[in-house]
């Protein structure tokens, strides 16, 4: 097969599975069809921009950016061993904070943190999860089919001093019921809810004083119908 | 963290992917609010499904986050790498639901009139790419088009088209490489611009 006349069809994406083998093969030794590949891509990208482009659901975004710090895979592998109960959460914990890096996510739940910190990210990263966006800020509610629910939030600034942010759970026709209090800060903020999630639930958070209230007293900021 | 995000706005595409290969979520971030909106408007034109889109934008950008660390930026744009790896998951979805392909050219929408939220650069991009487009001759255009939005293999094009193999491939090399000519380096230039 001569696959020096593959590389067009190749930087559209335009070969079967046993082609684009071969012409991967011969790409590594063929450095003229480096070259040409090179270019030909920058003209197949180029088509992509000729579509319509509608603004992606807003959950997308965070769901990304969770799923990669859930995988951690630009962070050093734990050993297997440190893989066990308690020391996994907080080895998993620990090695997630490393691969955060400036993006700290902030916690707070009775589990602790390195736990809460994991199934946070688990629930948010998992696409069987049920997914809204929030109104108010960028971020997202999600709830795992068993109700637990998550409320991530991109650049929340911190509470101001005296004051603490709190989640309620609003059952459809009910009352809000605390769900936790957090602080905000850099990066990304992932508060695990104390409160199953009821379907048809609203999420919703508000700035309270320190160490929070049993009924919110100020409007909501941020808010998700589930 | 905010004015993490106020320095970044200010980074190439090239410099977020090495921030992103020293695993710094925010480069992913930023690199998202540049090209997650053309990534996903590609994505939903090549799978025409708003669910199998998403799946394909969220698995090419992990891609770019997992493997950020083996981009050479003298080998090509950051953009174009993003853009490539969308395509390829969507081409590669959508040969896996061959049932939504079958009819899904016949259905595919005119080009133009993109909503009204649209932002001005985007807007303009695709009036560009679109004007070279029309340019081309209509077999090199609609190879082009079948492969790249229809995700069809080079064989399929050849048996839907009644032509040679050899005539697909000339066709797209062709027409490719006219594109890049009629779209100018300048033109190509489609990497993200501050509005603000």
């Amino acid at each position: 097969m001569d696959t020096h006349d593959l590389t067009a069809a190749y930087a559209l994406h335009a070969l079967d599975a046993e082609e684009r083998e071969a012409y991967e093969e011969h790409l590594a030794q063929c450095a003229r069809c480096r070259d040409e590949l090179a270019q030909l891509q920058e003209s197949a990208a180029a088509l992509a921009w000729a579509v319509e482009a509608p603004a992606p659901p807003a959950p997308l975004r965070a769901r990304i950016l969770a799923e990669a710090t859930a995988g951690r895979e630009n962070v050093v592998p734990l050993p297997l061993r440190a893989r066990r109960g308690w020391q996994a959460a907080a080895a998993v914990a620990a090695c997630t904070a490393v691969g955060l890096g400036i993006w700290a996510a902030t916690l707070h739940n009775s589990l602790g943190t390195a736990r809460a910190h994991e199934s946070a990210l688990q629930i948010a990263a998992d696409p069987a999860s049920h997914t809204v966006a929030v109104q108010g800020g960028h971020g997202m509610v999600a709830v795992a089919r068993n109700g637990v629910g998550v409320l991530v939030v991109d650049r929340l600034p911190v509470a101001p001093d005296g004051k603490t942010y709190e989640a309620w759970v609003i059952p459809r026709g009910g009352k809000p019921v605390r769900a936790g209090t957090f602080e905000g800060g850099d990066g990304m903020t992932m508060v695990e809810l104390q409160m199953p999630v009821p379907p048809g639930a609203t999420v919703a958070a508000t700035v309270e004083r320190d160490g929070g209230v049993d009924a919110p007293t100020t409007k909501p900021f941020l808010s998700a119908e589930t | 963290m905010s004015s993490v995000s106020r320095e970044l706005a200010h980074l190439s595409d090239e410099a977020l992917v090495a921030l992103a290969a020293r695993s710094e979520h925010s480069a992913l971030a930023e690199l998202y609010d540049r090209y997650g909106r053309p990534a996903y408007g590609l994505a939903l034109r090549v799978v025409r499904d708003e669910s199998l889109a998403e799946d394909a934008v969220q698995e090419a950008f992990l891609t770019v986050w997992r493997t950020a660390a083996r981009f050479v930026p003298e080998k090509g744009k950051a953009s174009t790498w993003i853009l490539t790896l969308v395509h390829r998951r969507a081409v590669d979805v959508v040969r896996r639901e061959q049932r939504r392909r079958a009819d899904s050219l016949e259905q595919a929408p005119e080009p133009g009139g993109g909503g009204a939220d649209e932002e001005a650069w985007l807007r303009l991009q695709r009036e560009r790419v679109q004007a070279a487009l029309k340019q081309l001759p209509d077999q090199q255009r609609e190879a082009l088009e079948l492969a790249y939005y229809g995700g069809f293999t080079q064989s399929e094009l050849a048996e839907r088209l009644g032509q040679p193999i050899g005539t697909i491939k000339s066709r797209m090399f062709t027409g490719l490489t006219r594109l890049r000519e009629l779209l100018g380096d300048a033109a190509l230039e489609t990497a993200w611009t501050p509005t603000t």
